[in-house]
């Protein structure tokens, strides 16, 4: 009997696409790495890894580019990944940002610079990594709508847009020199709804910061920023108020916004999400940083 | 904002087709699309527009580029910083939307003539085209390309949508005249399946609502076209099963699975399936996912598969229908589209990938070029950038095909070059050529091994490379004489004399001179399989061609030599009075003077000539291959 091809919705063959790809990289890559931000497309791209190589154990490494300045419930739930059977997580913190003391008040741009794209580099270096997967997905961000989901790195790890290779059908070429990388994006096709949607649907635990609850927040530059330790330096007159919130992007958590929500579950979110006036990105400060375009800037030096 | 109260008040969002929102139901289907179309006919903008209207767009990126109340949708798919400044787009971007029913990928198109590549890499992936029309202009030589290309590439679903046609007065024969003139040209290449649409991507007519400035148009606008056509994989043609294997998962011993993407067809537990291109038989046990076993699985599914018997299969293999299992072959007719500004070499080994396989491959000279613009056949000796031609392609080994028609998976690959790693080409099987079909391997009783035991050695081909006038045919000369008297077996191939019989059809091209040595590293295999020590004195200045004939051999047994020798004293040297002739313009193409020499990145030996002598340098060349036994 014919099985009906109908059947497959969009997120059946986003899934499959995704594992496809990981299991091309797994296949021809001398040593891939997953990069693990902790987010909630990082945890959908584990998920699905979970998925491509089941019954066997995940065939490469988790690396988590730490900045030390991430929200308490990241490093919660990061260490609770960490510890499933089979789990091989490399936590990397860049040393010189940590002796220097880089930190999101004082450096602003600096610090994403130094801890994230510089951190990352030194992690790819210091494994000799040929092949990291990011949670980067083509609807985020200008940039990112023309970048390969196989996006070719030079051996210090920039981007030429200019010069990318073709990519057709479900072909991808790995072909590279010795220190020459690949970062690959599985999660290329998906869009924040989708990701969102897919989260329903398989009932994936996330942080608990993308669900709505009273969290302490001070307004700041349009942003709603959470208080979440004792290092948040508050300005003369500002006090923590509770409000409603959830966060649509985790990351650092002094430049990361929050937006007012009551969404408690997958589905509030994907109600909202559907209903949304406002891009994903709109809180994260790293876009504004450089102007229009920033995040391609970014990309060119190595940021994901 | 972040302070935005929620939920947003009714009314604010921009939707379509009267208040209806897209639902947040998860079984929606995927579809594919390409949008072609050139810089002025409003591209853009209806792309802006489809965004826009189905709420894919977030209010602030709205407002970003509202001109004084005024949206220009056009700039909601600006490109990069790199291509704002030239004020270009220069590559494929992939924008998504979604409606109650369906989502959306858009491969979005450059047009101009030199982005074939672009297009040809946009419909690849896609189940539907919509080709842009500019109602003030019709159909333009650009329109023919693009349709040519995206029916090339497999796409059988067309839109034509006439754009602009508030600036054709919305007038019915204006749009009846273009859709004659296009399905006209459609169908003589064989495009049966178009669905013309009026539009306005400015004003939003026929967009995501019925315009009521065309009363007079019937059909549907055109999300809802999108929205029910059957395009792509759901137009269900049965195929046989056919997945091909990525990987094989191997926890421990009790568990051995076939990981893959089914590229057509379906499979059940029980089916019976062989394995090509070996042909092994066996049956399938479980169709094993994380989420339990699967009682079937069909194309698009990503599976693990495990067999009844401990069979012999791995990345590159395909798993098919044991009824009905693909063919094999090492020779094939192909369409390829060459997509690099280094053109094609008629007979250099790219790495070519298909589905799961890789193999080395060579491309003959091409039957005919095609004239996108005309459709006409062009004669041609190679392919550069954004040529289309016909050439017979011929792989290292037989690899596991169907033809592009039938299979996109199985009959579609590119064409990688060895040096740069650059993709630079794709291509589409048409069929496997008849010859390779029926030229097999005879057996030979007497292996290698026993000849070369026989003389007491070790086969040998000592590769000597460098400039005209270098030393390469006296060093060479020289170490044969030494060899000879050690009672070793050799045979010495010049370059000068092999151009006199074997490759006298041959001048100087680079096409020529790629063959050239290709034959010569054939006969030299050829030598070293009958036991012999080869001395190959030729200037080869291509890195590639002697990579070729180094993987001609058994690992170990090429010897590159690179008589290292600069420029300015060997056309000081000037024996044969070539460079002389050379520089007067008297010689095309001379090595050194108006084509490349590329030196030898890893040479297994050295010799420099300006601080030794040929002897000297022949002494040096024996000392580092013994004992040669």
């Amino acid at each position: 009997m014919q099985v009906d091809v109908h059947a497959l919705t969009h997120l059946d063959r986003l899934e499959s696409e995704a594992i496809h790809i990981m299991r091309e990289v797994v296949a021809e890559a001398g040593r891939p790495v997953m990069l693990y931000s902790i987010g909630k497309d990082s945890t959908v791209m584990l998920h699905l890894a979970a998925k491509a190589f089941y019954p066997g154990p995940l065939p490469f490494p988790l690396l988590h580019v730490d900045t030390t300045w991430e929200f308490r419930a990241m490093y919660a739930m990061r260490d609770k990944v960490a510890a499933t059977p089979g789990t091989d997580l490399i936590v990397w913190q860049n040393p010189d940002a940590l002796s220097q003391g880089i930190n999101p008040f004082d450096h602003g741009a600096l610090h994403t610079d130094i801890w994230k794209t510089e951190g990352l580099k030194q992690a790819l270096n210091r494994y000799r990594f040929d092949a990291a997967f990011g949670g980067g997905r083509r609807d985020e961000e200008k940039s990112r709508s023309k970048e390969r989901i196989f996006s070719f790195r030079t051996a210090t790890h920039s981007w030429d847009p200019k010069d990318q290779r073709p990519e057709l059908w479900n072909l991808y070429n790995m072909a590279k020199a010795p220190g020459e990388s690949m970062r690959v994006f599985p999660l290329s096709n998906w869009t924040e709804l989708d990701i969102w949607q897919y989260i329903e649907r398989e009932g994936i635990e996330l942080v608990p910061l993308y669900y709505a609850a009273e969290r302490p927040v001070v307004e700041r530059d349009g942003m709603l920023v959470m208080v979440d330790d004792e290092r948040f330096r508050l300005l003369s007159g500002e006090v923590p108020h509770l409000r409603h919130v959830r966060f649509r992007t985790l990351g650092c958590y002094p430049s990361t916004g929050a937006v007012e929500s009551r969404a408690v579950t997958a589905a509030d979110v994907v109600r909202e999400t559907l209903h949304s006036n406002t891009s994903e990105r709109h809180g994260r400060a790293i876009d504004r940083e450089a102007g229009y375009a920033s995040l391609e800037k970014k990309k060119r030096e190595g940021y994901f | 904002m972040a302070d935005n109260p929620l939920p947003p008040p009714p009314g604010q969002q921009v939707t379509f087709q009267s208040g209806q929102r897209p639902e947040g139901r998860r079984s929606r289907t995927l579809l594919r699309f390409i949008t072609c179309g050139s810089v002025d006919d409003g591209k853009s903008t209806l792309i802006g527009r489809l965004l826009a209207e189905t709420g894919s767009v977030s209010e602030d990126q709205l407002a970003a580029i509202d001109r004084n109340g005024k949206v220009d949708y056009a700039r909601l798919v600006d490109g990069l910083a790199a291509e704002r400044e030239q004020g270009i787009t220069i590559d494929v971007a992939y924008r998504f939307f979604s409606t109650g029913r369906r989502k959306f990928i858009i491969a979005d198109c450059p047009g101009h003539e030199q982005y074939t590549r672009n297009m040809v890499t946009g419909a690849s992936t896609a189940d539907l085209a919509i080709v842009l029309v500019d109602a003030c202009k019709g159909v333009l030589t650009q329109t023919r390309r693009h349709s040519y290309l995206c029916h090339l590439l497999g796409i059988r679903s067309f839109v034509l949508a006439v754009n602009k046609m508030d600036l054709a007065g919305y007038e019915q024969a204006t749009f009846d005249r273009i859709e004659d003139d296009f399905r006209q040209f459609a169908g003589s290449i064989g495009i049966d399946d178009v669905t013309a649409i009026p539009v306005s991507g400015l004003q939003g007519d026929n967009v995501t609502a019925a315009s009521a400035a065309m009363p007079w148009f019937t059909g549907n606008p055109l999300l809802r076209h999108l929205d029910t056509v059957v395009a792509g994989p759901e137009r269900g043609d049965a195929q046989a099963f056919r997945m091909p294997v990525q990987w094989v998962n191997r926890p421990d011993q009790s568990f051995r699975g076939f990981a893959g993407l089914i590229a057509t067809g379906s499979v059940r537990p029980g089916d019976a399936i062989r394995i090509a291109p070996t042909g092994v038989s066996s049956t399938v046990e479980r169709i094993v996912t994380k989420d339990g076993d699967l009682g079937s699985a069909a194309a698009g599914q990503s599976v693990t598969l495990t067999l009844t018997d401990e069979v012999d299969c791995s990345r590159g293999n395909v798993i098919a229908a044991a009824a009905d299992p693909p063919q094999a072959s090492d020779a094939f007719q192909a369409t390829i589209v060459w997509m690099d500004e280094e053109p094609l070499h008629v007979g250099r080994a790219y790495i070519l990938k298909m589905a799961t396989q890789s193999v080395p491959a060579r491309v003959q000279e091409p039957k005919y070029e095609i004239n996108v613009n005309t459709l006409d056949r062009l004669a041609a000796k190679t392919l550069t950038l954004n040529a289309i031609g016909v050439a017979e392609v011929l792989t290292d080994r037989p690899i596991v095909f169907e033809s592009y028609a039938q299979d996109r998976t199985l009959g579609g690959f590119i064409l990688i070059d060895r040096l740069s790693n650059r993709t630079v080409a794709a291509g589409l099987i048409h069929f496997a050529l008849r010859r390779a079909q029926n030229v097999h391997w005879q057996p030979l009783a007497i292996r290698r091994e026993q000849r070369a035991a026989l003389k007491n050695q070790v086969p040998r081909v000592l590769w000597f490379t460098g400039l005209s006038g270098s030393g390469k045919s006296t060093i060479a000369n020289e170490v044969e004489q030494m060899l000879h008297l050690m009672n070793r077996h050799t045979f010495l191939l010049d370059g000068d004399n092999v151009r006199h019989g074997l490759n006298r059809d041959l001048g100087f091209t680079q096409a020529d001179r790629i063959e050239n040595i290709r034959r010569i590293g054939e006969v030299a295999a050829l030598m070293a399989d009958a036991g012999l020590i080869v001395l190959a004195a030729f200037i080869s200045p291509f890195r590639a061609e002697r990579e070729m004939v180094r993987r001609m051999l058994p690992e170990g047994e090429f010897v590159e030599i690179y008589v290292d020798t600069p420029l300015h004293v060997a056309e000081a040297r000037d024996v044969k009075g070539l460079y002389k002739k050379a520089r007067a313009g008297e010689i095309a193409n001379f090595t050194g003077v108006d084509s490349p020499y590329e030196p030898p990145e890893h040479p297994d030996i050295v010799v420099n000539t300006t601080a030794m002598t040929a002897r000297q340098a022949a002494r040096y060349i024996v000392d580092q291959l013994l004992p040669l036994k």
